[in-house]
């Protein structure tokens, strides 16, 4: 096998994305694959398999972060948005500005005064709601700064189906190495320099497909779902503008791309939460059962706090939310929205 | 006249001029413009790299100045320009007959740089700079004799009507281990005085700076100017050529280890609200010189580059009308007309500078902690310090695959991500006055009165139409006062010492000061003791001071 880069890369995280990552690298580059709990190290070294996919064979499960941060210059945090603060606090004292870092995180995090949790704010500002590479940023002394998205179902990635993801970064140099380590037959790769824009995509999108997940647990068919689809498109883009990103990543791979993947299919975790809520199961068991977390549910809970900050008109995110956390029925929620005096078919560009 | 409080006086941090870096730089003259010429050419080739696109940027110029020379001429303009263009339309004429052009085409680019670059040149002559220092502040302490000040105190003269405050220690020590960047907020033409009379009252070496060439159309700024070691920045050129060579030439002052100035708003504030973009173009070039500073040195340290922002404050800026007319007119789109006189004239600015200094009105000079290029403090060794106080190596922002690389991309990101934090820097370190604080509480709560007019509308109000009632203002005031002693605590804000005590008084002095020589005064009391104003779009103008603060929510 011919591997193209000279120093190892890393990936931060373990879990079902982040094993796909290490495995795409594994083509161009020797890998780490760091995780936190020494007996998910030894089981993935004794077993070869990680979250049920074979790991290949350039890839190195490691637990010494430090040994990770000294001999790899590129690293890829994969680690849910509740975590990943605390990761890469772990993580920081071994950076340097030289390091680059290329996250998979599609969540947000938040800053709280002391003692208090996101339950004790009714709403949220800007400043207090950080994606991740503004953690990054914040926590570390690392500039050099990216993020990947995009409809990049982990599944079919392992089965090793076709598929792309972007890259996004301020930095140009970001965006290339990004390219040429993750770029493979089956895998695409698109560069875009709209970093905040790009992680709001996979951020929001998830907000979405909770939603769609509900219109098919209601049993509707795909005129709905097209519809919830495009409408949740303008939302997103409200949204996101909101917030700090460009109307113009939305309507890429990370933004429509990946909003009709998870919209439609069954593997996804938030898709999944959104379609056993409208079968009328209870959402502490849904997240109780579920292997991995649906960043979609925290997503849900910040946004709603933003969107009354800001005063954003976003109905779907709205009756999601009481749908989840407020004993609305789906049902209910759909009639709302059916109501909802929407005219201007397309407002954003 | 109160009496003159005997203010820290700062000895020299270098003995004597030979070992100034702008003198060191003034001996080599001709040297250095030779090596700015050799890089612009250089980094013009990289740029345009066919002979169809060297022709174009050639066209390009020589297009663009036979413009300006038209529509645009000014008294510093060399006479020759007409014949000196109409010489490389000449040249390009020949060029595109001929297919082997690129040595001509290449003399050309020369020709056009070589002449920018001569035209940019400082002429720093230390027995002038010394004359212009003694000019300053002897000159300025003649006016205030002329007021009733004691005879002798020169420099303290000044002093006393500056303010300055701040990392004034660290800044003397960074000047001595690195070259400091100065870059200052920019409300006045003013500013460039006040800043080249505070670098020799701090006892630093001159600073040579970029002037904007207009100001050198004013013979008594020329003079200064040329003295002081600035060279000059023509805005009206915009084309490829002079761009490189201006960037060519401040990146290699700083390598050099020349101490620079920059304004980074590039403009005086037109609105009078701190600057919150800045121009990147000039700033960027502190990269470039940093980034080969590290690659000729193998130890980090020396030639490191330490960025100050500085805050000028002022209770009243001469220019105000015009600049924020000008402001108004730019983000009206035409609908907001009004006739105003500038401030061109030598009468007119010694005229103001008296009136400065006769009547007593304080300007406050605050001086940032140092930066690295990258944001970080650093200490008084000029030490990166990150967040959490650990040493940073500077080289490593630069590095790539182990090695230091050219990446413009990587440092247009590291300009852009520098200049927000100066501007929050320049937010930090604004301190306010009392006349702010009137300014913006009075507008705020116009505004608020007559939310549903626009800007524009509300400025043309009739005067009668913006009377506040005293005890509301008043207690707008105090609530606006604690905010800030508030954000103050937090490090977001400072204010200057007559903003404590009795809020009254407080209201009294702003009233009193803010934009004292107007004509018409943007604030005051009625005869029922309420409170007016005779000109509106001055109030917004002092009021700006305040904005990005979110203050407005308090204010009802």
């Amino acid at each position: 096998m011919k591997i193209s880069f000279d120093k190892p890369v890393g990936v931060v995280g373990a879990g079902g994305f982040g094993t796909v990552v290490a495995n795409i690298l594994s083509a161009n580059a020797q890998v780490y694959l760091y995780a936190r709990k020494p007996q998910v190290v030894e089981q993935m070294i004794t077993s070869g398999f990680s979250h049920g996919q074979k790991l290949k064979p350039g890839v190195t499960p490691t637990g010494d972060l430090q040994m990770m941060a000294d001999q790899c210059e590129i690293l890829f945090p994969v680690v849910p948005s509740s975590a990943f603060r605390e990761s890469i606090k772990k993580l920081a004292p071994f950076l340097h500005p030289y390091h680059i870092l290329i996250h998979g995180t599609k969540g947000l995090d938040i800053k709280l005064s002391p003692g208090k949790s996101l339950d004790d704010y009714t709403q949220l500002t800007r400043e207090q709601v950080l994606t991740m590479s503004e953690v990054i940023q914040e926590e570390t002394d690392v500039l050099r700064v990216g993020c990947l998205a995009g409809p990049n179902l982990a599944k079919e990635i392992a089965d090793n189906q076709p598929a792309a993801t972007v890259v996004a970064s301020r930095f140009e140099e970001v965006i290339q190495l990004g390219q040429k380590l993750l770029r493979n037959d089956m895998f695409q790769v698109y560069g875009n320099q709209d970093l905040i824009g790009i992680e709001l995509c996979g951020v929001l999108k998830n907000i979405i497909a909770i939603a769609s997940g509900a219109l098919s647990g209601l049993g509707l068919g795909e005129n709905a779902r097209a519809l919830l689809i495009s409408r949740g498109m303008v939302e997103m883009i409200h949204l996101g503008v909101a917030l700090g990103g460009n109307t113009k990543a939305f309507l890429g791979l990370a933004g429509i791309g990946d909003l009709v993947a998870t919209c439609t299919s069954t593997l996804s975790r938030n898709y999944t939460v959104g379609y056993r809520m409208a079968k009328g199961e209870n959402l502490d068991d849904i997240i109780s059962s579920m292997e991995e977390v649906a960043e979609g549910v925290k997503t849900i809970k910040i946004t709603k706090k933003l969107v009354k900050y800001y005063k954003i008109r976003a109905p779907i995110t709205e009756m999601t939310y009481k749908v989840l956390f407020e004993n609305l029925s789906a049902d209910d929620a759909l009639q709302y929205l059916m109501k909802y005096p929407f005219n201007v078919d397309i407002d954003f560009l | 006249m109160k009496l003159l409080k005997p203010k820290r006086i700062y000895p020299p941090i270098l003995p004597g001029p030979r070992e100034w870096p702008v003198v060191r730089l003034s001996k080599f003259r001709k040297e250095f413009i030779l090596e700015v010429i050799k890089e612009s050419v250089q980094n013009v080739k990289s740029i345009a790299t066919s002979k169809q696109k060297i022709i174009e940027e050639i066209e390009t110029t020589l297009y663009r100045e036979k413009m300006r020379i038209k529509q645009n001429p000014w008294r510093v303009d060399p006479e020759d320009e007409h014949s000196f263009w109409e010489h490389v339309k000449q040249q390009l004429i020949v060029a595109e007959q001929h297919d082997d052009a690129e040595q001509l085409l290449e003399n050309t680019i020369k020709e056009i740089i070589t002449r920018y670059a001569n035209e940019i040149a400082g002429n720093f002559k230390p027995t002038s700079y010394r004359l212009a220092r003694a000019v300053v502040t002897f000159g300025f302490a003649r006016l205030l004799n002329a007021a009733g000040g004691s005879f002798w105190s020169d420099r303290l003269a000044l002093a006393d009507k500056v303010e300055v405050s701040g990392e004034v220690e660290q800044i003397r020590k960074l000047a001595q281990i690195g070259t400091v960047l100065m870059v200052p907020t920019h409300f006045s033409n003013l500013d460039s005085v006040l800043i080249g009379w505070i670098i020799q009252y701090l006892g630093l070496p001159p600073f040579i700076y970029g002037a904007g060439l207009n100001l050198f159309n004013i013979r008594i700024f020329a003079y200064f100017m040329n003295s002081l070691g600035a060279y000059k920045v023509d805005r009206r050129k915009k084309n490829l050529l002079y761009l490189e060579t201006l960037k060519v030439y401040s990146s290699l002052a700083l390598r050099y280890g020349c101490h620079s100035l920059f304004f980074p708003g590039g403009t005086r504030s037109r609105s009078g609200a701190l600057e919150e973009r800045l121009k990147l173009g000039l700033l960027g070039t502190a990269f470039e010189a940093q980034r080969i500073n590290l690659e000729n040195n193998s130890h980090n340290g020396s030639g490191k580059i330490f960025v100050v922002p500085v805050v000028i404050n002022y209770h009243f800026v001469l220019e105000a009308p015009i600049l924020i007319t000008d402001f108004l007119r730019r983000t009206g789109q035409g609908r907001f007309y009004t006739e105003s006189d500038e401030f061109s004239t030598s009468y007119k600015i010694l005229k103001f500078i008296i009136k400065f200094f006769f009547k007593g009105s304080k300007v406050s000079l605050s001086i940032g902690k140092g930066l690295d290029l990258f944001g970080n403090y650093v200490d008084d060794n000029g030490v990166s310090l990150n967040k959490i106080g650990h040493e940073i190596d500077i080289r490593e922002y630069f590095l790539s695959n182990g090695k230091i690389n050219s990446d413009k991309q990587r440092e247009n990101e590291y300009t852009r991500r520098l200049s927000n934090i100066i501007v929050t820097e320049f937010h930090r370190i604004n301190k306010v006055f009392s006349s702010h604080l009137v300014a913006y509480v009075a507008f705020e709560m116009l505004r608020h009165k007559f939310e549903k007019l626009d800007l524009y509308n509300l400025l043309r109000l009739p005067e009668e139409e913006h009377i506040i009632p005293y005890d509301q203002f008043k207690y707008s005031c105090d609530l606006l006062r604690s905010n800030i002693f508030d954000l103050h605590k937090k490090g977001e804000i400072d204010y200057a010492p007559h903003l404590e005590g009795d809020i009254e008084k407080i209201i009294k002095h702003g009233m009193e000061n803010v934009g004292m020589y107007h004509a018409k005064r943007p604030l005051l009391r009625n005869k029922a003791g309420n409170i007016t104003s005779e000109d509106l779009s001055l109030l917004y103008y002092y009021h700006n001071r305040l904005t990005g603060y979110s203050f407005e929510n308090f204010i009802r």
